[in-house]
């Protein structure tokens, strides 16, 4: 008789279900997994040894490109722990927008997980729909910051401007004449928290559409009901957090138990799954929209009330305007100290924790009380995930490990740091 | 019997089918892209340019905090006494293949010099070519200043 061995089959990094850089060697005994072992470091660049060698400012950019899809988060944690360090008071109004833009961050990101997990599954049209949406909150980031992805908005001490009064809008072209342009820019009229207002109200009927299309839908449920299944003691012990977490059942969210910014005055609720499979970990996501459009909904009644500063007036961490730079000697100089030697931060070491649409999201820093960090860690919540990856695809069949990966929703931007 | 009912009609599958029906017929929302364009906000960051003041005299002053906060190290910055007794650059480079735009050259200038356009649709055919001296910037400044002009003073009360 023939000697049969498993077969080693190499999943990526060029495979598109592989999202983005990862190389999996899949062990495989005919079409079921022995053993996943992944392969990570191809999207290395460094960013936590850079940051050793820039200003806490400089690297305040490099904090977008980590995780990519979900940008305004990860400035959140490395602002946070600045702010720790330094103790500088934050406006109110600049933790509402922060808040705000978190939760807007959240729906983007679950708007590509959802996309991205699902035409992988094979439900083409998800990916579509989802990326309507995703479209009107990239305006929002846009007018906000001036980029679509990498907006370099949160600052220590608050954010850079404050909200705009007007919305961008379309212009008349070749392809849509003026009425037609003018439907499109209905919604745009206000300002920008009209924008929003007006997403939100629009908002949970896309998240119903999605889930007629998914959550009954057999094929659906045959790809992720009972794959990936992870225990809530198993979780906890690999290190598991987010909806990873949430979906075995353990209500664990940073937002509620450690909160920070005004997390502590929002109204939400935190969704918990049950039996910890891939379509459950759906779910806990698919309530999470819901959830964070309760949050950007209160926060848009607060900040439409309340007008005020929106960075510290501390100019050892924030810059002054830039009317007050051209018009007072002293903030000249603050401007020009702050532009290049950058901010102080007094010596001690911080760990700031925050909850990341994928998980905890870490920033630990040590500061010697120079210009730069001593060091800088940054804790990825996908880095557990995927450790936890071989555990979860063992015995399942190799289209099944397709579906883990999407429940995982890794983005190697911030594994691989 | 009920179940049996949903499981043996595909209900689930026909709503799922009804929603992808509506879009079909509903109105599209593609923006046919060379033609039309996505609303664009005062704040977009894109190419860069240098600006001059009305009396057509260039703004920059060499005083090099755009090339100290650049996190790319993008900037290139040479200066010298010009024959007025005034300081400016005699060498101004932004290498576009490192710049990550980050807007923080524009956030730092004191006079308003290097400023971030609305423009996003430049290109290379060599790498090299996507390294902006100055007179490329200077170049950039004339060809849009009335649009730059307007941006900036749209977002001036906020910064």
């Amino acid at each position: 008789m023939a000697d049969i061995r498993n077969y080693t089959l190499n999943f990526g990094p060029q495979h598109p279900a592989a999202h983005g850089v990862l190389r999996l060697v899949l062990e495989l005994d005919g079409e079921v997994v022995q053993r996943a072992d992944p392969h990570i470091g191809l999207l290395h660049r460094g960013t936590e040894k850079l940051a050793e060698s820039k200003t806490y400012l400089q690297s305040l950019p490099y904090m977008d490109r980590l995780d990519y899809v979900s940008m305004m988060c990860n400035e959140h944690a490395y602002c946070l722990a600045i702010e720790k360090l330094t103790g500088v008071d934050v406006p109110l109004r600049a933790q509402y927008i922060r808040v705000m833009f978190a939760e807007i961050t959240r729906i983007l990101n679950h708007l590509l997980w959802i996309g991205a997990h699902s035409i992988d599954i094979g439900a083409m049209t998800m990916f579509l729909y989802a990326f309507r949406e995703r479209e009107d909150l990239m305006d929002l980031y846009e007018a906000v910051s001036g980029a679509r992805l990498h907006a370099a908005y949160f600052r220590p001490g608050g954010v850079y401007r404050d909200l705009p009064d007007t919305m961008p809008q379309y212009t008349a072209s070749k392809i849509k004449n003026a009425r037609e342009v003018a439907r499109l820019n209905e919604n745009r009229q206000g300002t920008m928290l009209d924008f929003i207002e007006d997403f939100t109200r629009r908002f949970p009927a896309c998240i119903d559409e999605y889930e007629t299309l998914l959550t009954d839908n057999r094929i659906w449920k045959q790809r992720t009901v009972g794959i990936g299944v992870v225990s809530p003691e198993r979780a906890l012990q690999l290190g598991f957090t987010g909806p990873m977490l949430r979906g075995s059942g353990v209500a664990w969210d940073l937002r509620k138990t450690q909160p920070y910014d005004v997390y502590a005055e929002m109204d939400f609720d935190i969704p918990v799954g049950k039996t910890g499979d891939c379509y459950d970990r759906y779910l806990v996501r698919m309530e999470e929209f819901r959830q964070s459009n309760r949050i950007i909904a209160q926060c848009v009644k607060w900040l439409k009330a309340n007008p005020g500063p929106v960075i510290t007036e501390n100019h050892k961490v924030a810059p002054p305007s830039r009317e007050g730079m051209k018009t007072n000697m002293e903030e000249l100089i603050h401007h020009f100290k702050l532009f290049t030697e950058g901010m102080h931060v007094p010596e001690g070491e911080v760990y700031v924790g925050t909850e990341h649409p994928k998980g905890e999201f870490g920033i630990y820093m040590v500061s010697d009380g120079a210009n730069k960090p001593y060091r800088l860690k940054i804790r990825a919540p996908g880095y557990a995930h995927i450790a936890g990856l071989d555990e979860m695809a063992r015995g399942h069949m190799i289209a099944d490990v397709v579906a883990i990966i999407g429940t995982q929703d890794i983005v190697f931007g911030e594994i691989d740091r | 019997m009920n179940k049996f009912f949903k499981t043996f009609f595909l209900l689930e599958l026909l709503k799922g089918l009804s929603v992808t029906l509506r879009y079909f017929f509903a109105r599209k929302i593609t923006v046919q892209f060379p033609e039309e364009k996505t609303p664009m906000s005062p704040r977009f960051r894109g190419l860069h340019a240098q600006r001059r003041y009305a009396n057509g005299e260039e703004r920059c002053i060499a005083c090099k905090l755009c090339e100290a906060v650049c996190p790319a190290m993008a900037i290139t910055i040479e200066s010298e006494q010009r024959d007025d007794g005034t300081r400016r650059t005699s060498r101004y480079d932004i290498d576009l293949t490192k710049c990550i735009f980050c807007g923080f050259c524009e956030e730092a200038c004191p006079v308003d010099a290097i400023v971030e356009t609305h423009i996003f649709e430049y290109h290379g055919e060599k790498r090299g070519d996507l390294y902006y001296t100055k007179p490329m910037l200077l170049a950039v400044g004339d060809k849009y200043e009335a649009e730059i002009a307007k941006n900036k003073a749209a977002d001036a009360k906020y910064r």
